[in-house]
């Protein structure tokens, strides 16, 4: 019964995207649209098999922007988080300036970090990376604060100290928090790393875009985007995954 | 019963202080627990009782009077002898119940073979054989509290301190667990502090009931329920179990 209906809907899923390929391709062929405004699914395809867009080497240069600034803002993001719950003092210092930082649209600091760091792969990690930071810092810091009093009671009633506090109830209650901060992060990061390439780059999928657009080459452009759109795909599909792996279902935030 | 009582209180007093404001949350509490009695404590809403059961655990000190918790023959060290049941069950989501149960000796260091041990035998006895591995989400809301319980014993404590545990169910899971507390109760042989609003409840399950009045609390009344055990419920039909709800009611001021 449960098996049927979680496979009706993964068909329905597949047969949705198939839908919007075919009213796609449809909508080209039958409007006769030009394939400079919208190319139609298999010219698509085709800009693809075209050695001369450089496919791999730019969609590894955007992942690792991708995966690197996400993956520090990680550790950067629940470290501090964690710092905070240890010291009230750097946390009433500090969290309040963080929400500030958090108002500035990270979009608007790309200037800068080219100015500061030049051209590359490691400025648009860091685009990534500043964008990504701090909803992970924000949500771990909730979450390793949302501890029910009476279990502080609890354990304070047996002389448990900070420490058995923290590996047993802080932490994996937070858990549940930082996954949600994580996939939220997620999305951010492509959307990061790709801006950062848009500022300015020499590689990666964003710079292709911006190369292509000169010659009106739209298969192309479509193919980035969807390549791009893929490379957040996986890195939300991995998050999800290791969600359902450490977090128990009951406890999982949507 | 005679003799050197387990927990003596004799005019103990609690403020609780926010910055210069004063809050006064107990102006006496005045009573005496023997060593296996099941003392309900019973007051209105706000009254100070959860306050009282702090400082029964030891995490808020209290201001004035005296109180004093082991005898002689029965010691009592604050860290591993109280064992604590809320109104949530408050277990943890992510751990088997188990787990959960298993908790206190972890964070008391106790040898953990042993502790497993105990903690299947207390599952049984709470009626949860079969359950070890299921998550908390997989039960209801009784059969998590009969966990909490397990968990409250599973380090052997002499005091075990209840804070309205069953003022989250539905009445007929109460009634049960109120059966189920007593027999938990008599194969432990523990000390239980049972905090409640409920009137009936309160003479159902006590040896005792201490009354306090609206807060600050004060003592009402702290008398013996002369009703056998084991108690089942036909005992509230019985004319005494009247005469002491009454009893109750009328120091409420509700009737
Ligand atoms: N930590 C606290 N700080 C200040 N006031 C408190 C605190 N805990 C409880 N109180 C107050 O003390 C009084 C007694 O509370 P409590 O002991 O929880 O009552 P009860 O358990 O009988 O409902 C209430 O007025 C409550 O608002
Ligand atoms: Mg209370």
């Amino acid at each position: 019964m449960d098996r049927t209906e979680t496979l009706q809907r993964y068909a329905f899923a597949v047969l949705a995207h198939l839908a919007l390929l075919l009213a796609w391709y449809l909508f080209v062929k039958l409007g006769n649209v030009p394939k400079f405004v919208m190319p139609s699914p298999g010219e698509t395809l085709d800009a693809l098999l075209s050695p001369n867009y450089g496919w791999w080497g730019n969609v590894a240069v955007t992942g690792t922007e991708i995966f690197a600034g996400y993956f520090l803002a990680l550790v950067i993001g629940v470290a501090l988080a964690l710092a905070f719950t240890w010291s009230k003092v750097l946390e009433a210092f500090f969290m309040p300036l963080l929400v500030s930082l958090n108002m500035i649209p990270k979009v608007a600091l790309g200037p800068l970090i080219i100015v500061w760091f030049k051209y590359g792969v490691f400025p648009n990690t860091l685009m990534a990376f500043s964008i990504c930071v701090f909803p992970i810092l924000l949500t771990t810091a909730r979450g390793l604060r949302e501890v029910e009093p009476e279990l502080l009671d609890l354990v304070r009633s047996l002389k448990g100290s900070r420490w058995q506090l923290f590996t047993k109830i802080q932490l994996p209650g937070a858990l549940p928090y930082i996954f949600s901060g994580m996939k939220v992060a997620a999305i951010l990061a492509v959307a990061g790393a790709v801006v950062g390439e848009f500022l300015g780059s020499d590689r990666g999928l964003g710079y292709l875009m911006l190369q292509v657009q000169v010659t009106l080459d739209t298969p192309a452009m479509f193919m980035a985007v969807i390549l791009i759109t893929l490379l957040g795909m996986l890195l939300y599909g991995a998050v999800l995954l290791l969600e359902r792996w450490l977090v128990v279902k009951d406890a999982r935030l949507d | 019963m005679t003799g050197e009582p387990f927990i003596h209180l004799a005019g103990v007093t609690k403020i609780y202080r926010r910055g210069r404001s004063e809050h006064p949350a107990i102006s006496d509490a005045t009573f005496d627990v023997m060593a296996g009695e099941l003392v309900s404590l019973v007051g209105p809403s706000g009254c100070g009782k959860s306050t009282l059961l702090k400082i029964l655990a030891g995490l808020h000190r209290h201001d004035g009077g005296e109180l004093r918790i082991g005898t002689g023959a029965h010691s009592f060290d604050p860290a591993r002898d109280v064992g604590m049941v809320f109104q949530a069950p408050l277990l943890l989501k992510w751990r088997r119940i188990l787990e959960n149960v298993l908790l206190p000796a972890e964070i008391l260091g106790l040898p953990m073979a042993a502790a497993r041990e105990r903690a299947r035998d207390l599952l049984a006895l709470v009626g949860l054989t079969g359950n070890e591995d299921k998550y908390p989400y997989e039960l209801s809301g009784g059969m998590q509290q009969r966990a909490a319980i397990a968990r409250a014993l599973v380090h052997d404590p002499k005091l075990v301190l209840m804070d309205e545990p069953f003022g989250a169910l539905d009445a007929l899971t109460r009634e049960k667990m109120n059966l189920e507390l007593l027999r938990i109760w008599k194969e432990a042989g523990k000390t239980i502090v049972f905090v409640t609003h409920g009137i009936s409840e309160a003479v159902f399950l006590g040896t005792r009931v201490v009354v306090l009045t609206a807060g600050p609390a004060r003592m009402a009344d702290n008398f013996r329920i002369e009703l056998p055990y084991p108690r089942t419920l036909d005992i509230k039909t019985h004319e005494r179990f009247g005469e002491y709800t009454r009893r109750v009611y009328k120091l409420l001021g509700m009737e």
